[in-house]
């Protein structure tokens, strides 16, 4: 019973890091605090994932997929953009637990959550 | 659809009518096609026509003045839905040059840039100059205003105006009102006027007498069309109910790059083409980023807006015109007789 619950565990981890590897969307590894690095595309107008939870420390990065420019901006001033044209890239390192609520400043419906643990 | 729009006006209008005001040439154009508005203001109240070859001020008692809207001129924009929009921003401009009746002014609504760069300024600059109507009027949209709190922009274009750019003129009889709803937006929110500006407005329209025709003119649209995209003004019902007692109120606005009309009692709204790219109708895209269509169709989506104002005939003239020459059946059902 253990074996295979380890198994599964071990499973788990591994698949976990192929996608990291393959440069999948990180919808499911973000999800746990795991990786030191993670990423938030801006896609459509929507910051994806709109929730990410990540370790102390950890460094996001945001990068702006639309034809159209956003800012990725902490509603508390805590981290702040420049203005990402297309392809353009903005990195965070969060060296506090806490959540961070974050927007973008030219289309303030864009919200999303950054959750450090 | 677009005559079921076309409809609901001519029912709006009649409705309006039996209150015994001569409102005779109301808004009357759902020139969806189009991509200019020419507006007759004739006592203010507004109406809308063709900007076809037919644009001429109607009526037979003169137009006392007319001027163009055009918008959303993105300057520095060069993606697959335009990769010029330089060129077809001269376009626009060829197109009112060449009107019959030449404007007094144009008004931009805002977003003159795509990322607020001086670069991009001296560009469009550069494009307005060529215009016949010297006088320009803007308000920025929020890509004017994305780098320094638009700081560049009030040295630009907004020298001896208000707060973060807002104003007011008069024009033979008709008060424009020039608003800014594209700075200090809150996560989550549409655009918003604040509290400072709602001060400034009430106090720019006491003592104002009811007959006097009020335009208001801001980027984003002072009503609210499509709210999950962010199409509105979160304070704008503040600032509407300020010119509920005038007889005439036009509200003109971009950001959305669509044709939009609205008539609402005594107030009429409207939204103009872009000059740069299309955007999708409300709720018809994943999200309201740039439309791409052919591209030898995207000078009909493109587009600039004319508005005649005429004292005598009280009316106000509205005429939306695309770029591009548009085939006959697409002037017409486009277009509207609503000018007098």
């Amino acid at each position: 019973m253990k074996d295979i619950w380890v198994a599964g565990f071990t499973a788990a981890v591994i698949i976990a890091i192929v996608l990291l590897v393959a440069g999948t969307p990180s919808l499911k590894a973000s999800d746990q605090p795991s990786a030191t690095n993670a990423a938030v595309n801006i896609d459509n107008f929507v910051f994806g994932p709109q929730t990410i939870t990540v370790p102390v420390g950890a460094t996001v990065t945001w990068t702006n997929k639309d034809d159209i420019p956003h800012t990725s901006v902490s509603t508390d001033g805590v981290f702040k953009s420049k203005v990402l044209d297309t392809d353009e890239k903005f990195s965070y390192t969060f060296t506090k637990a806490g959540t961070y609520l974050y927007y973008c400043t030219i289309h303030p419906k864009m919200t999303g959550k950054v959750v450090v643990q | 659809m677009r005559d079921k729009n076309k409809d609901l006006i001519d029912q709006k209008l009649q409705d309006l009518n039996n209150d015994g005001v001569d409102r005779r040439g109301f808004l009357k154009c759902m020139a969806w096609a189009g991509t200019g508005l020419v507006w007759t203001m004739s006592g203010g109240i507004p109406s809308s026509r063709a900007f076809a070859k037919t644009a001429h001020r109607s009526g037979g008692n003169g137009g006392d003045f007319s001027f163009v809207q055009i918008s959303d001129s993105h300057i520095g924009f060069n993606k697959p839905a335009n990769p010029d929009v330089t060129a077809t921003l001269q376009v626009a401009i060829n197109k009112i040059n060449a009107m019959p009746d030449k404007p007094d002014f144009i008004i931009h609504t805002g977003d003159l840039s795509q990322l607020s760069k001086p670069s991009e300024f001296d560009t469009l600059d550069q494009v307005l100059k060529g215009a016949s109507a010297k006088q320009i009027y803007f308000v920025p949209g929020e890509h004017d205003m994305l780098t320094d709190n638009g700081e560049q922009y009030l040295q630009r274009y907004g020298k001896g105006t208000k707060g973060n750019g807002w104003y007011s003129f008069d024009q033979k009889g008709v008060h424009f009102v020039g608003l800014v709803n594209v700075a200090n937006l809150k996560a989550g929110g549409m655009g918003s006027l604040g509290h400072e500006q709602l001060e400034w407005l009430e106090d720019d329209l006491k003592g104002r007498s009811a007959s006097t025709p009020i335009v208001l003119f801001a980027h984003i649209p002072l009503w609210t069309i499509y709210p999950d995209w962010g199409w509105g003004t979160d304070d704008s019902e503040q600032a509407l109910s300020y010119v509920k007692r005038f007889g005439s109120v036009t509200v003109l606005n971009g950001h959305i790059h669509q044709i939009m009309q609205k008539i609402e009692g005594k107030v009429s709204f409207h939204t103009a083409m872009s000059t740069a790219f299309p955007q999708p109708a409300p709720g018809s895209a994943p999200s309201a980023g740039p439309l791409k269509v052919p591209a030898d169709q995207l000078q009909r989506v493109l587009g600039i807006t004319d508005v005649n104002y005429l004292v005598s005939g009280r009316s106000l003239a509205v005429v939306d015109s695309p770029l591009g020459n548009s085939d006959p059946s697409t002037a017409e059902s486009g277009g509207s007789t609503g000018a007098r």
